[in-house]
């Protein structure tokens, strides 16, 4: 008996946490303009949502997106992996320096991250644009890298490297063909997860986006649910996210539960 | 001579200065001058004088403080729950648990917002708590299911032993070890609440703000100097919060999956 209220409980909980993710997915199957009315089985949402294009305004916000994170995972994953080899290989007060200036952007909340970011480019009198949000998703998404790629050098043999550059190898041949070998499931759980991070945010891109019209979707969602209502067509958008987001994170766990014995859940 | 492999972080580390020191100084500099740029304390002043800016701040502190203590009461014991089940299937549930909160908060917010509409329930004031505790609760159940799971059972079994009822156990043995994950799940909620904007507007029909929103609304109609000292502010109430936690740094390089 109380086995089974413990789960019931969880279950309940689980119940109400996704209620609402799965309202709107089965709302995204029928064509009501207003969330809840339902008028008969239906893709056309889906089919809106694609057949749109990229001409239109979610199109480009769903582009803008896209590649903002791509741009943004990468550039902090190169940052971020080399920065993790010369902070491994750093000791004493340069390493702490680094290590709690590495902290301050996971700690901080976005809106102080978005906030002071945009203060300082107008400060230096910086036009915002594409290229302030995406530098401000790497100083967001980096921290991260170096996190996921750390636990990696901790297990590498440390030997190895220096035994390839007694063998002749170049700084640069060592990196590539002995420690990256070892570090890549850390690089790749990193990139993975700057990506995710960059496609999620609102509060930042809103302070660096600028005023000529550049959106994500995150921004493009909040312009217009505060026009009032909700464009039909994110309703497939989100369950399509959802799903993606689903996959995602299924490959990020299962990538850590075989990499490590101890089982630890990467969220 | 080849360099040395800690000269590899020297990119990054230029970077964070640039793009991570600079900017929270430069909000600590213009929160402290005027439009002509000359030293004030007027931005803080005016804080105060503010009548709609300073309840909004306690306001928030309030809903900030509900929410926490919601999240605690609900997920408290399904962290519990979990801990003492079976690994694999605690494990997948945990999973379940988390999902939700790599979906955008936006998203979440509005699917919050079209469940009330759904049930024909009104906006307000409990649909913004609902939507608060709905984004924040998988951040206690997490940090405290792995304490508790972390947990060596021995303890509790020889209080067990030594006579203890199971209230007792839970009150004077697993609670107390648990502690250090209830007070980061506490932080983990209450600092993204407090900072929080945009989701109350949207949860309440733009009928209650929420200090962020302040923040927001001051950086965007040009009052930069009153918005900085405003974001200092929260700053330092997130300073005094992390300050209170009992955080032990030991494991400070491992945090990468606690998110």
């Amino acid at each position: 008996m109380k086995k089974f209220l413990a789960q019931a409980y969880i279950w309940l909980l689980l119940i109400i946490l996704y209620a609402p993710i799965l309202i709107i997915a089965i709302f995204s199957f029928t064509e009501a303009k207003v969330l809840g009315n339902w008028t008969g089985f239906s893709v056309k949402l889906y089919t809106n949502l694609f057949s749109g294009g990229v001409s239109s305004s979610l199109g480009k916000a769903i582009i803008n997106t896209l590649s903002i994170g791509v741009l943004a995972a990468a550039i902090s994953t190169a940052l971020g992996s080399l920065a993790a080899i010369g902070i491994f290989n750093m000791r004493g007060r340069a390493r702490k320096a680094i290590t709690l200036l590495n902290d301050v952007p996971m700690l901080n909340p976005d809106i102080i991250t978005g906030v002071s970011l945009f203060i300082l480019f107008v400060a230096l009198g910086i036009t915002q644009g594409y290229a302030t949000v995406v530098l401000a998703h790497v100083s967001f998404c980096t921290p991260y890298v170096v996190l996921s790629v750390m636990p990696k050098l901790r297990q590498m043999n440390p030997n190895t490297y220096e035994a390839a550059l007694d063998l002749g190898a170049t700084p640069g041949q060592a990196l590539r063909k002995v420690i990256l070998p070892q570090i890549r499931p850390g690089v790749v759980s990193g990139f993975i997860l700057a990506f995710t991070l960059s496609i999620d945010d609102f509060a930042v891109t809103l302070f660096t986006k600028g005023n000529y019209g550049l959106d994500n979707l995150s921004t493009y969602i909040y312009a217009d649910a505060r026009k009032g209502g909700l464009t039909p067509e994110l309703r497939p958008l989100m369950t399509i996210i959802f799903l993606v987001v689903l996959a995602l994170l299924l490959i990020i766990n299962i990538r850590s539960m075989r990499n490590s014995k101890t089982k630890r859940i990467r969220i | 001579m080849t360099i040395r492999r800690s000269a590899w972080a020297i990119p990054y580390g230029i970077f964070l200065i640039a793009a991570v020191a600079l900017p929270l100084i430069m909000i600590a500099v213009y929160a402290f001058q005027d439009r002509s740029g000359s030293f004030t304390l007027q931005n803080f002043i005016k804080f105060f004088k503010t009548p709609e800016d300073l309840h909004t701040f306690i306001y928030s502190i309030q809903i900030a403080l509900i929410t926490t203590v919601l999240c605690l009461i609900l997920g408290y014991p399904a962290a519990w729950i979990l801990a003492n089940s079976s690994l694999n299937r605690s494990a997948v549930t945990l999973i379940l648990f988390i999902l939700p909160m790599w979906i955008n908060m936006l998203v979440r917010t509005l699917a919050t917002v079209a469940l009330f509409d759904f049930l024909r329930m009104p906006l307000g004031e409990g649909a913004l708590i609902f939507g608060m505790v709905y984004n924040f609760l998988p951040f206690i159940i997490y940090p405290v299911y792995t304490t508790l799971h972390k947990m060596d059972p021995s303890y509790a079994e020889a209080a067990q032993d030594l006579g203890a009822t199971p209230l007792k156990v839970f009150t004077k043995v697993t609670l107390p070890l648990s502690m250090p994950g209830v007070w980061s799940g506490v932080l983990m909620v209450f600092m993204p609440t407090i900072s929080t904007f945009a989701v109350a507007e949207l949860l309440t029909l733009n009928k209650v703000k929420l200090f962020g929103t302040t923040i927001q609304e001051n950086i965007n109609n040009g009052l930069w100097h009153y918005g900085s000292a405003l974001a200092l502010i929260m700053l330092l109430i997130i300073g005094i919060t992390s300050a209170f936690a009992d955080r032990d740094d030991k494991h400070a390089d491992e945090k990468g999956g606690l998110l």
